[in-house]
C-alpha cells in the first residue's frame, strides 16, 4: 500500500492535531499555524535528505496554496507549477492538488489539471484525519504521482527540458 | 469589381435566409402555460402527467409546479436527471457547475456536440428552456467546494425556493467525487434539508442512490461511503492510464432512480428509497436503510440527530392479530418454527455492519481515537512568522 520509503518520509513528517476547517475562523489560525510547522520540517528534511522537491507558500487566509514542485530524470529538473484550494470540509476531505500546465496532457487527470490519485490516498486520508495535513497531501499524493507520470510524460515527448 | 459586388450580394442573401431558417427553428417552442391542463389532446405537453391523476397514483400533479429543486453537477447524472424534472414540469431548477461540455462527454446522454465549449449549466439551461419553457432555470457556474463559494451556494439552497426566502424543496447531488459530496453533506447537514446523493462507479458497472434525511437517516459523514459490491477481484482491474470509464446505460439508469424518487418524495407517492444500488453486471439492486451514527464527526448531524430524536414519531398502526392467529399447537418440545420466506434474516443494518446484502463500505472506517493524548506544544512563533519561514526556505 505504501513502500517503505514513503513510511519512513512520513513518520517524519509532524503530525497535526486541530480539526478545523476554513469556516472555523479562530481554529483555523490554530490549525494553520500546525500545517505551516509540518510544512517546514517537510521541507527541512527534504533539504537534508537531498531530496527538495517543492516550495509552497498561500494567501494570507491559508484558504489559497500556490508555488512550484520539480522532479529531477536523468540529471535534469523538470519543474511545474502547483495549486489548490482548501476545502470548506478540510480537513475531512484532503486538498485536490492542480498542476494546471499539465492539464489535458495526461489521462491520469481530472479537469483543471487535479491529480488523479490511487485508491489508496482517501481512504488512508480518511483514516489519519485530522492528523495529516498539506505536507502529508503532498507526501503521499503529489510526490508518488510525479514519480510515475513525470518519466512517462517525458519518454512520449509530452513534456520536454527547459532551460531555467 | 461589380462582379465581386454581385457575388457578395448573393452571398449575404443566402446568409440571411439561413438565418431566417435557423430563427424559425428556435422560435418553434411553444409559449408558456399557466395550469396544467389535463386534457388529452396531442397539443397539451402535460396529458399523460395528469393522467397519473385519474389512474389514482399521483393526488395533485400539478403540485410539482410549486417545487423547487437544486442540481448539484450537470454532468452525465444531473444533465438527464435536469432533463427528466424539466419534461415532468418541475416548478424551478437550479443547477451548480463549474465544468465546460467537452466531446469527451459525448458518450453519455444530454448535451450534443455543437455545444462543446460551453458551460455546463449555460447549455443545459439553453436546451432545458426549449423542451419546457414552464419551467424557471437558475444556473451557477462554479465550484461549491471553495470557500469563496460556499456561502452563496447555502444562500441559494436556503433562500433560493420557489417563494424568494424559502429554502428549495430537494437537493440532489449528482456530482462525481468525494470533496463535492462532503461540501453538500455539510450543508444540508447545517440547514437540515434533505437530499439525495447518487453516484456511478469510476469502472461505470455500478450505481447507487440515497437519501439523506438529516438526523433521521445517516449522513455522508456518518460512514465510509457505501457501495455496490461488484464482485470484481481489484488484482484483474486495470486502471492504468485513466481515471474513470463511463456508460450512458449506467449513467441513465441512475437518474431515472434518481428522478423516480424525487418524484415519489415530491408527490407523495409510493415508497422512497433510503439507499437502492445497482450492479449492472448480474443486474442485482441491493435495497437498505442507514442509520445516523451517533458519534458522526460532522457536528450538525449530531444536533440534527438530537432533534430527530426530540421529535415525536407518526405511530404506525399495526394490524391486531385476530383470533385466528391462536397457536396451532399448545406445545412445541422441539422448538419448531416456521419462518416466512419473505421475512427478513437480519434486522436493520447498522452503517458498521454494512456488509452482506451485496454492498460493502468503500473503505475502512477510521478507528476512533480517544482525545489528543499529548497537549499541544506551545508555541510562540506566529503565523507570519511562519509563513516568512517557509517563503525564505
Amino acid at each position: 500500500m505504501v513502500d517503505d520509503s514513503t513510511r519512513k518520509t512520513l513518520s517524519n513528517i509532524p503530525l497535526l492535531q486541530i480539526r478545523a476547517g476554513p469556516r472555523e475562523k479562530d481554529v483555523w489560525v490554530q490549525r494553520l499555524k500546525e500545517e505551516y510547522q509540518a510544512l517546514i520540517k517537510y521541507v527541512e528534511n527534504n533539504k537534508q535528505s537531498g531530496s527538495d522537491w517543492f516550495r509552497l507558500e498561500s494567501n494570507k487566509e491559508g484558504t489559497k496554496w500556490f508555488g512550484k514542485c520539480w522532479y529531477m530524470h536523468n540529471l535534469l529538473k523538470y519543474e511545474f507549477d502547483v495549486e489548490f484550494d482548501i476545502p470548506v470540509t478540510y480537513p475531512t476531505t484532503a486538498p485536490e492538488i492542480a498542476l494546471p500546465e499539465l492539464d489535458g496532457k495526461t489521462a491520469k487527470m481530472y479537469r483543471g489539471g487535479k491529480i488523479c490519485l490511487t485508491d489508496h490516498f482517501k481512504p488512508l486520508w480518511a483514516r489519519n484525519v485530522p492528523k495529516f495535513g498539506i505536507a502529508h497531501a503532498m507526501a503521499l499524493g503529489l510526490a508518488p504521482w510525479l514519480a510515475v507520470e513525470v518519466p512517462d510524460l517525458i519518454e512520449k515527448g509530452i513534456i520536454t527540458y527547459k532551460e531555467k | 469589381m461589380s462582379n465581386a459586388i454581385d457575388e457578395l450580394q448573393a452571398i449575404i442573401a443566402e446568409l440571411k435566409t439561413e438565418v431566417e431558417e435557423q430563427r424559425a427553428v428556435i422560435r418553434q417552442s411553444r409559449d408558456r402555460i399557466e395550469h396544467m391542463s389535463a386534457e388529452v389532446v396531442d397539443s397539451n405537453p402535460y396529458s399523460r402527467l395528469m393522467a397519473l391523476q385519474r389512474m389514482n397514483i399521483v393526488k395533485n400533479y400539478e403540485r410539482i409546479r410549486d417545487k423547487t429543486v437544486a442540481i448539484v453537477g450537470v454532468g452525465g447524472v444531473g444533465s438527464v436527471t435536469a432533463d427528466m424534472l424539466t419534461r415532468c414540469g418541475i416548478g424551478k431548477l437550479i443547477l451548480f457547475d463549474y465544468d465546460k461540455v467537452e466531446l469527451a462527454n459525448m458518450n453519455r446522454l444530454f448535451f450534443t456536440p455543437d455545444q462543446a465549449g460551453l458551460s455546463k449549466v449555460e447549455a443545459a439551461a439553453r436546451t432545458l428552456t426549449f423542451i419546457n419553457p414552464d419551467v424557471r432555470i437558475e444556473t451557477h457556474n462554479y465550484n461549491i467546494t471553495t470557500i469563496e463559494n460556499f456561502d452563496h451556494f447555502l444562500n441559494t439552497i436556503t433562500g433560493g425556493g420557489t417563494v424568494a426566502g424559502q429554502p428549495v424543496d430537494l437537493v440532489l447531488s449528482c456530482v462525481d467525487n468525494f470533496e463535492a459530496r462532503m461540501t453538500i453533506n455539510a450543508a444540508c447537514n447545517e440547514k437540515c434539508l434533505n437530499w439525495f446523493e447518487s453516484g456511478v462507479s469510476e469502472n461505470a458497472v455500478s450505481g447507487h442512490i440515497q437519501f439523506l434525511r438529516p438526523g433521521d437517516t445517516a449522513c455522508f459523514a456518518c460512514a465510509p461511503p457505501l457501495v455496490v459490491a461488484e464482485n470484481i477481484d481489484e488484482k484483474t482491474l486495470k486502471r492504468e492510464g485513466v481515471c474513470a470509464a463511463s456508460l450512458p446505460t449506467t449513467m441513465g439508469i441512475t437518474a431515472g432512480f434518481l428522478v423516480q424518487n424525487a418524484l415519489k418524495y415530491l408527490l407523495n407517492f409510493g415508497e422512497v428509497s433510503d439507499y437502492l444500488g445497482y450492479n449492472a453486471l448480474n443486474d442485482f439492486f441491493p435495497k437498505m436503510t442507514l442509520k445516523p451514527n451517533p458519534q458522526c464527526d460532522d457536528r450538525h448531524c449530531l444536533l440534527r440527530q438530537q432533534e430527530f430524536q426530540a421529535r415525536p414519531k407518526p405511530v404506525v398502526i399495526k394490524e391486531e392479530p385476530s383470533a385466528d392467529d391462536e397457536p396451532l399447537h399448545a406445545s412445541n418440545d422441539w422448538g419448531i418454527e416456521l419462518v416466512a420466506e419473505d421475512a427478513p434474516t437480519e434486522p436493520e443494518q447498522t452503517t458498521s455492519t454494512a456488509g452482506g446484502q451485496g454492498l460493502r463500505l468503500a473503505y475502512e472506517a477510521p478507528e476512533k481515537t480517544s482525545s489528543v493524548a499529548t497537549p499541544a506544544p506551545v508555541d510562540d512563533t506566529s503565523l507570519e512568522d511562519l509563513m516568512a519561514q517557509m517563503k525564505s526556505m
